[in-house]
C-alpha cells in the first residue's frame, strides 16, 4: 500500500507492506535514534512524536502514520541537545540505549508541562525503562533543566 | 589532583543524548543476512529428525544449518582466561539438546519474513526425555544433563558430568565445628536466591562479514573481544589469525555479555556463505537463550557469643548452572569468598559448594557474580542474630566488621590494605537516622515504617589472572590516542581512563581521543567484567603514559640539547630549566614524525597478585502495608568504599544503577519455569524490572580509603552496588513484620499471606 506522511519535516512516499511497523519504517529512514527494547511495549525506547504526542512506534503501524506528522530525535536535536546536556551532566545517559525514547518523552512532557512536580516527572516517564542509572540521575538531571529554564524565561522576562 | 577525581562529561555523551546511530544494529550493512534461530520446545530431548527440505524453498532463505553441519569439538561460552574453569560443554548446535530455548537450527535468508517463515516449516522430531528442573534434585540424578563422552573439563574445579556436577569445592580456616559448639548462640539458615535477567535495554546483538583479506569480521556488543575471538575459534574450529573482534557503543551488558551469546550463529554463517549477517536478539530470546544470574541456595551457620563476638562461620552454597556451565564454577565462590570476609572477628570459617546442572537455561556473569547471593545470605543470618542477641546490628557490626590492615582467611588470604568500611557503616547509620528510627514505628493507619541494614563488599579484577594494557600514543598538535580493549558498556570507563591519561600527562581529557576495543588493534586486555576495569586496566594506562612522558623528555632533550635530568615537562612544553629554552609538544610531536627513530608511543600492561576489596554499606527505610504487602521505599542511603573516586558522577550512577537492580532482585524480579521447564517470565510484561516509580529516594555518598596498588588509590566500583539491597530490604520487612524471609523475591503477596499465617496462629 502507499504510505505518505512527513517525517522531520520532509515529505515522504512509498510503497509499504500493511503489517510494517512505524518503528520498522523510520529506521529504514535513517533515524537509527528509535530503538527497539522489547515486542511487548513495555520499555519506551521506541518513542517518537505522531502530530506532535509521543507514542510508541512498535505499536503502531506505519499504516496509520499515513497522512500524518512524525518526528524522531533526529528531528528535534537542538531540543535533544539542550536538554540532554543536562542529562549528561549528571552522566545519567550511561549505555545510552534508552536515552532517545525518554528524551522525546520528555520532551512531550515539558511541553505538556512546563513546571512539573517530581512525581508528575515520574509518572509521565513511568514507562520510559533504564536499567542502568537507576533514574535518580536523570532526575536531578531534569530538575537542574527545568531550574534552568525558569531562569532562562525570569531573565527574557526582565528584558 | 587536577582531572582525576572530577565530575568530567562521558567522552560519548553528546552522541549518546542526540541519539547518533552508534550501536552494533545502526551500523550493519544494508544488505545483511538475517540469522535466526530454531529453538526447542522441550527442557531434554534428543532430535531424531529434522527435514529443511520445505524450509529450504522458501524464496529468501539462503542457508539452514542443523547439528549435522557444524564441528564436533566442544566449548564454553563464557569469557574467561583460557584455560576457562567452565567445562567444555557447547557445541554450536547439539543433537542433545537440553533447556527449552536450546538452539536447534540456524537460519539465514534475506529478510526477517523470509527467515520466520522458514523457521515454521523445518519439522524436527525429538525423542523427549525427563527433565530435571529442581537444581535440589540434580545431584547423583538418574536424568544425566550431560551424558556425553565428549565433555571435558580443563580445570580441577571438581566437575563431573556422570554425577549433573559442574563443580564442587570446599576451603576452611580453623575448626568451625569446634568454634560453633562453644558459642552462645547460632543461627542456622538456608537463603534462597533466583535467576534473575541482567535486562540491560541492548538485547544480545552481532554483524558478521568478511574483510578484504577473507577474514571473519564479528562487530559485536560484548564485553569480551579477546576472549569472543579465542572461543569463536574453538567453536568454528579457524585459526584465530583469521577472526577479528570489534565492539561500537554496547546498550548496557551488566555481565551478560561477558558470554559468548550471539555471536555463534551468524559468525557461522557468515564463515559458511561468505555473506554478511547479523543476529538481533528478541527481547524474548534475551529473556529465554541468555545468561542470567545463578540460582543459589546459601546454607550459613554464623556463631556468636552474648556479647555480640561473632567467632564463626560455616557457608555451603548450592548453585544452579542450568543447562550448561558457563561461569558455573567462579561464580559460586564468591558466594562465600567475598561474604565471609566481611567479618575480621571470626576465629574459624568454612565454605563449600556444589554447582549442579539442571534442564533450564543456562547461568552466566551477572554484575555480583555471586557474591551478591553470598551476601544477602550472610547479612540476613547477622540481622537475625543481633535480633536474637537482644542488639542494635549497626553494633553487632562495629564489634565484628574487618578493619584496616587486618589479613582475611576467607578472601584468597589477602590483607585488607585499604577498607573505610568503619566509615561507611556510621556515616550511613547519621545519613539515614539510624538511632531514631531502628527498627520500626507503626504509623497507625496500618502502615508500619522500618529501617535495614546490610554491609557489602566485591574484588577489583581477578588476582593474578586479569591483565589489562593501554598504548599511549602522541600524535600532531600534541594530542594523545589511548588504545584500551577494556569495554565501555556505558560504565564510562572510555571516560574515566582518559581522566587517568589526562592526569600523567598534565592535559585536558579532551586531548585524549580513546578508541577500542578491537582484537586487531588493541591491546590485549581480558575485557571489562570482574570490576577490574578500574583498577586493573587503569594502572596500565598509567603505567604506560608515565613512561611516554619520560620518552617526550627525552626527545625534547634531543632537540634542546641539553640533559633530561635538567627539563621540565608542563603538559604544554619541554623547558630547560637552565636557561628557560623551550620547545612546544606539538613542535616534538611533529618532529617525531620528521627523521626520527623515536615511536612516541608506548603500550604497558597490568596485572595484579591481589583483589582489593571495595566496601560499602546500605540503609533502607521503607513503608509497609500490612494489609496489602506493598513495600514503598522511602529512603536508601548508601556510602561506598571504592577508593579514590575517579569520577564522582560516574561513580555515583554506578551505586544508584546497581541499587535499582538489586531492589528489583529483591521485590520482584524471578525467573520462573513451568514444571515442562517452559519460562513463564519470557518478555517484560512478566518480567518486571523497576520503573522509576518503584525506587524511592537513594542518597549516595563516598568515604574513601587510599588502595596503595591502585591507579590514583582507586578499587572498584561496577558490581558491589547491587550488594546490600536483598539484605536490608529483607531487614527492614522483618523489623515491619516480624518475619524473617528467606526465600527471593519477597513479594507484596508473599509479605500479605507471612502476616495473614501470622495472624492466625
Amino acid at each position: 500500500m502507499k504510505l505518505q506522511m512527513e517525517l522531520n519535516g520532509k515529505k515522504i512516499t512509498e510503497e509499504i507492506s500493511p503489517d510494517l511497523l512505524l518503528l520498522d519504517l523510520v529506521r529504514s529512514h535513517g533515524c537509527y535514534s528509535v530503538k527497539r527494547g522489547c515486542e511487548t511495549s513495555n520499555c519506551g525506547l521506541c518513542t517518537v512524536m505522531l502530530d506532535g504526542k509521543p507514542v510508541l512506534s512498535c505499536s503502531v503501524l506505519a499504516a496509520r502514520a499515513s497522512g500524518h506528522r512524525v518526528e524522531t530525535l533526529e528531528g528535534l536535536e537542538e531540543e535533544a541537545k539542550e536538554f540532554g546536556t543536562f542529562i549528561a551532566n549528571q552522566g545519567a545517559e550511561q549505555c545510552g540505549f534508552c536515552n532517545p525514547g525518554m528524551i522525546m518523552n520528555a520532551i512531550a512532557l515539558f511541553r505538556e508541562y512546563p513546571d512539573p512536580t517530581e512525581e508528575e516527572i515520574r509518572e509521565y516517564l513511568a514507562g520510559n525503562l533504564c536499567r542502568c542509572s537507576g533514574y535518580e540521575g536523570q532526575l536531578r538531571g531534569m530538575l537542574n533543566f527545568l531550574a534552568y529554564k525558569k531562569e532562562k524565561q525570569t531573565e527574557g522576562g526582565a528584558v | 589532583m587536577r582531572v582525576v577525581g572530577q565530575p568530567v562529561m562521558k567522552k560519548d555523551a553528546m552522541a549518546l543524548v542526540t541519539g547518533k546511530p552508534v550501536f552494533t544494529d545502526d551500523m550493519a550493512p544494508k544488505d545483511c543476512l538475517i540469522v535466526k534461530v530454531l529453538r526447542s520446545p522441550h527442557a531434554n530431548a534428543v532430535i531424531q529428525s529434522i527435514q529443511t527440505k520445505a524450509a529450504k524453498l522458501v524464496p529468501g532463505i539462503e542457508a539452514i544449518y542443523t547439528w549435522e553441519d557444524v564441528p564436533k569439538e566442544r566449548f564454553t561460552m563464557a569469557g574467561q582466561t583460557y584455560p576457562e574453569p567452565s567445562p567444555y560443554d557447547r557445541l554450536i548446535l547439539d543433537r542433545h539438546v537440553r533447556y527449552v530455548g536450546d538452539p536447534v537450527a540456524i537460519v539465514a535468508g534475506e529478510n526477517e519474513a523470509c527467515v520466520e517463515k522458514a523457521l515454521r516449516l523445518i519439522k524436527v522430531q525429538y525423542e523427549v526425555l525427563p527433565a530435571i528442573l529442581d537444581f535440589k534434585k540434580a545431584k547423583d540424578n538418574e536424568i544425566l544433563v550431560h551424558p556425553e563422552e565428549s565433555w571435558r573439563s580443563l580445570c580441577p574445579v571438581g566437575a563431573d558430568n556422570k554425577r549433573n556436577l559442574c563443580a564442587v569445592g570446599e576451603s576452611h580456616d580453623g575448626d568451625v565445628e569446634a568454634v560453633l559448639a562453644e558459642c552462645d548462640e547460632v543461627v542456622e539458615r538456608s537463603y534462597h536466591t533466583r535467576a534473575c535477567q541482567q535486562a540491560m535495554m541492548e538485547t544480545f546483538r552481532t554483524v558478521c562479514f568478511l574483510d578484504t583479506y577473507g577474514r571473519l569480521n564479528v562487530f559485536s556488543s560484548t564485553q569480551i573481544v579477546f576472549h569472543t575471538r579465542r572461543i569463536l575459534s574453538h567453536a568454528l574450529g579457524i585459526p584465530k589469525s583469521k577472526i577479528r573482534v570489534f565492539k561500537p557503543r554496547i546498550g548496557g551488558g551488566f555481565g551478560a555479555k561477558q558470554t559468548v551469546v550471539a555471536e555463534l550463529y551468524p559468525a557461522f554463517v557468515t564463515w559458511k556463505t561468505g555473506k554478511p549477517s547479523k543476529m538481533i536478539f528478541t527481547r524474548m530470546e534475551s529473556q529465554t537463550a541468555s545468561s542470567p544470574r545463578h540460582e543459589m541456595e546459601v546454607t550459613v551457620r554464623i556463631g556468636a557469643m552474648k556479647d555480640g563476638r561473632i567467632r564463626a562461620i560455616d557457608l555451603f552454597t548450592l548453585s544452579n548452572t542450568g543447562a550448561y556451565g558457563e561461569h558455573g564454577p567462579t561464580t559460586v565462590g564468591l558466594s562465600g569468598h567475598k561474604s565471609i570476609p566481611l567479618y575480621g572477628s571470626l576465629e574459624a570459617h568454612r565454605f563449600a559448594y556444589e554447582v549442579v546442572y539442571t534442564n533450564v537455561m543456562s547461568s552466566g556473569a551477572y554484575r555480583g557474580y555471586g557474591a551478591t547471593q553470598g551476601i544477602f545470605a550472610v547479612e540476613s543470618a547477622i540481622n537475625e542474630m543481633a535480633a536474637r542477641l537482644g542488639m542494635d546490628p549497626v553494633e553487632l557490626r562495629e564489634k565484628n566488621m574487618v578493619r584496616e590492615g587486618q589479613y582475611m582467611p576467607a578472601y584468597y588470604g589477602e590483607q585488607a590494605n585499604s577498607c573505610a568500611l568503619d566509615r561507611c557503616l556510621s556515616h550511613a547509620a547519621r545519613m539515614i537516622g539510624w538511632k531514631e528510627k531502628y527498627p520500626a514505628r507503626d504509623m497507625g493507619n496500618g502502615k508500619v515504617r522500618s529501617v535495614g541494614v546490610s554491609m557489602g563488599m566485591q574484588g577489583s579484577g581477578i588476582s593474578g589472572v586479569d591483565v589489562g594494557s593501554a598504548t599511549i600514543k602522541l600524535n600532531e598538535d600534541g594530542f594523545y590516542t589511548l588504545s584500551i580493549a577494556a569495554a565501555d558498556m556505558g560504565t564510562g570507563c572510555d571516560t574515566i581512563l582518559a581522566q587517568m591519561a589526562a592526569e600523567c600527562l598534565d592535559c585536558s581529557v579532551d586531548d585524549i581521543t580513546v578508541s577500542g576495543a578491537d582484537t586487531d588493534t588493541s591491546p590485549y586486555d581480558s575485557g571489562s567484567y570482574a570490576s577490574s576495569t578500574t583498577y586493573i586496566t587503569g594502572r596500565a594506562v598509567e603505567k604506560a603514559c608515565r613512561k611516554l612522558e619520560e620518552k617526550i623528555r627525552r626527545e625534547g632533550a634531543r632537540i634542546l640539547d641539553c640533559p633530561e635530568d635538567d627539563l621540565e615537562f608542563d603538559g604544554h612544553r619541554v623547558t630547560d630549566l637552565r636557561d628557560g629554552r623551550s620547545i612546544s609538544l606539538a613542535r616534538i610531536a611533529e618532529s617525531s614524525m620528521c627523521g626520527s627513530t623515536n615511536a612516541l608511543q608506548v603500550t604497558e600492561s597490568n596485572s595484579s597478585p591481589v583483589s582489593p576489596p571495595p566496601f560499602m554499606v546500605g540503609m533502607v527505610e521503607i513503608e509497609l502495608d500490612k494489609e496489602t504487602g506493598h513495600v514503598e521505599l522511602l529512603d536508601y542511603a548508601a556510602v561506598v568504599d571504592c577508593g579514590t573516586v575517579v569520577n564522582p558522577n560516574l561513580a555515583r550512577i554506578q551505586v544508584e544503577g546497581g541499587l535499582v537492580q538489586g531492589i528489583g532482585m529483591t521485590l520482584y524480579e524471578n525467573v520462573q519455569y513451568t514444571e515442562k521447564g517452559q519460562m513463564l517470565n519470557n518478555s517484560f510484561m512478566q518480567y518486571k524490572i523497576p520503573t522509576r516509580l518503584d525506587m524511592g529516594k537513594l542518597r549516595v555518598e563516598f568515604e574513601s580509603s587510599y588502595e596503595p596498588t591502585g591507579p590514583f588509590g582507586a578499587k572498584s566500583i561496577g558490581e558491589i552496588v547491587i550488594n546490600t539491597p536483598a539484605p536490608a530490604l529483607v531487614h527492614a520487612i522483618a523489623n515491619a513484620t516480624g518475619i524473617w524471609f528467606t526465600d527471593l523475591p519477597v513479594t507484596s503477596e508473599k509479605i500479605a499471606m507471612g502476616l495473614l499465617e501470622k495472624e492466625t496462629k
